[in-house]
């Protein structure tokens, strides 16, 4: 039957099912990781966040729901000026977690031989 | 914890309720979704506790539909709400009570509105004067009937007939419980429990022999919103807000679901039936549903009440399987028989939905 409005899609995250191996890994290399407080501050100053909608905390934020693609594609926006290792509050390198990250998915690929 | 501690942080969550003397103003659409419950109140109410309840004909919208909707001002719902006050002193009550959940948001709303800025309530006392020369005073309580209920759910429990259990097994039945929006979310103090530990709906569950379940959308919103359903191009919103809930209730295997708002049963129950006819999936046991209840209907049937006096043909999902669970008895073939037991026609049948 045809009521001229659908279900979206739901963006629901089920915590218990989802994949964290690649977060998981990345706090194994960069402790750091735990303690960002999601304040925005490195998404606010990004550079490139105008243009391909980069933004570390949105990255962190994907990571954490296993949106391993959508952190990926993320991350290609980056241009790794560094400005966002500047204004964090708590200090995380930002810079050099994102390498860290590129290192991670440039290994993954090559274990799954891309 | 300390017991006596606990009491007391609760007592904070508590809610003056008056015994008695109650003006009742009704809601503009529950008696068009489901024409029983308000009528199950004053039953319940004068009749079998035996209360004084007021209501006159005279009594109009509270405008809060069109205030949620974006159509009209807030001062004309200032005066509309203040024409309501005026009936409410000219019948010389002191008490309200509002059947709809928006109409008692509106007014927590408005009376804040009116102490925070008494200006504004000087303005709307002049033009509800040029309007229709009344004067009002204002309530010295304000409640939901739901409160009400509430606050007598022992004594509805002390006299009913039925409890809501399982008479097969003697389990308690596992009930949902989905309160309206603007009940304490807004004005957290105004609401039994406060907007953390609302209690209306599941004093009433427990108090009736049933089990409260808690999931992880439970204070999700039924996906009404107003503006997302009335404008139809955002309508697929209000239908996946439901969508999001029942997924989320569904592993829980709840017998009903029981609420306090107008805008909750009917979208609760009615979207049920797109749902199926949509996707195919129903989210009761054997391609029913799960029953949708007002707080009225439910107390109804605790009491014994007749089940099609209570209205409840006019539910889309199916309620026989929850009556036949407790034992309350109705007769089938006088489902779709008006008060004049002549024939009110029948509806045809979903295609996935199980319906009788």
């Amino acid at each position: 039957m045809e009521f001229g409005f659908k279900l979206s899609p739901s963006s629901a995250v089920n915590l218990d099912q989802v994949d964290l191996s690649l977060y998981e890994r990345l706090a194994a290399i960069e402790p750091d990781l735990r303690i960002c407080m999601a304040c925005g501050s490195c998404s606010a100053t990004c550079t490139a966040a105008p243009f391909t909608g980069m933004s570390v905390r949105k990255v962190i934020l994907d990571l954490q729901r296993g949106k391993e693609k959508e952190a990926a594609k993320m991350l290609s926006g980056c241009m790794l000026c560094g400005k966002c290792t500047m204004v964090c509050p708590r200090g995380i390198n930002t810079r050099h977690l994102i390498l860290s990250l590129c290192r991670i998915y440039g290994t993954k690929a090559k274990e799954e031989g891309k | 914890m300390i017991y006596q501690g606990k009491q007391k942080i609760w007592s904070e969550y508590q809610k003056e309720i008056p015994d008695d003397h109650w003006y009742y103003v009704r809601s503009c659409i529950r008696q068009n979704f489901f024409p029983a419950s308000e009528r199950m109140f004053t039953e319940i109410t004068r009749n079998v506790l035996g209360k004084d309840i007021y209501e006159t004909p005279s009594h109009t919208t509270c405008g809060g539909i069109a205030y949620h909707c974006d159509t009209i001002p807030q001062e004309t719902v200032m005066t509309i709400v203040a024409r309501q006050f005026a009936l409410m002193t000219e019948a010389g009550y002191e008490n309200y009570v509002a059947s709809c959940i928006t109409s008692f948001g509106n007014y927590a709303e408005i009376l804040e509105t009116w102490h925070e800025f008494p200006e504004l309530e000087t303005k709307i006392r002049e033009l509800l004067w040029k309007a229709c020369k009344k004067e009002f005073k204002k309530p010295k309580y304000l409640a939901h009937s739901s409160d009400l209920i509430y606050k007598f759910r022992g004594e509805i429990a002390a006299k009913g007939r039925f409890r809501l259990v399982d008479k097969e097994t003697g389990e308690p039945l596992r009930i949902v419980e989905h309160i309206g929006c603007h009940y304490a979310k807004m004005f957290p103090h105004k609401g039994v429990g406060g907007a953390e530990y609302p209690c209306v709906l599941s004093g009433m569950i427990e108090a009736w022999g049933g089990q409260v379940i808690d999931y992880p959308e439970r204070r999700h919103c039924c996906g009404y919103g107003f503006r997302q359903y009335h404008v139809q191009a955002n309508r697929g919103y209000s239908l996946s807000n439901t969508h999001k809930k029942f997924e989320s209730m569904e592993p829980y295997h709840p017998d009903a679901i029981i609420t306090n708002c107008p805008g909750c049963p009917y979208f609760l129950d009615r979207w049920q039936y797109v749902i199926a006819e949509q996707t195919g999936k129903t989210y009761g046991r054997d391609g029913f549903g799960i029953p949708v209840f007002t707080y009225e209907e439910l107390a109804g049937l605790v009491l014994g009440y007749d089940p099609w006096d209570l209205g409840l043909q006019l539910h889309q999902v199916a309620v026989e399987p929850f009556l036949d669970k407790i034992g309350i008895e109705y007769d089938p073939s006088a489902k779709y028989k008006g008060l004049d037991k002549k024939d009110i026609l029948r509806p045809g049948l979903p295609q996935n939905l199980k319906c009788f």
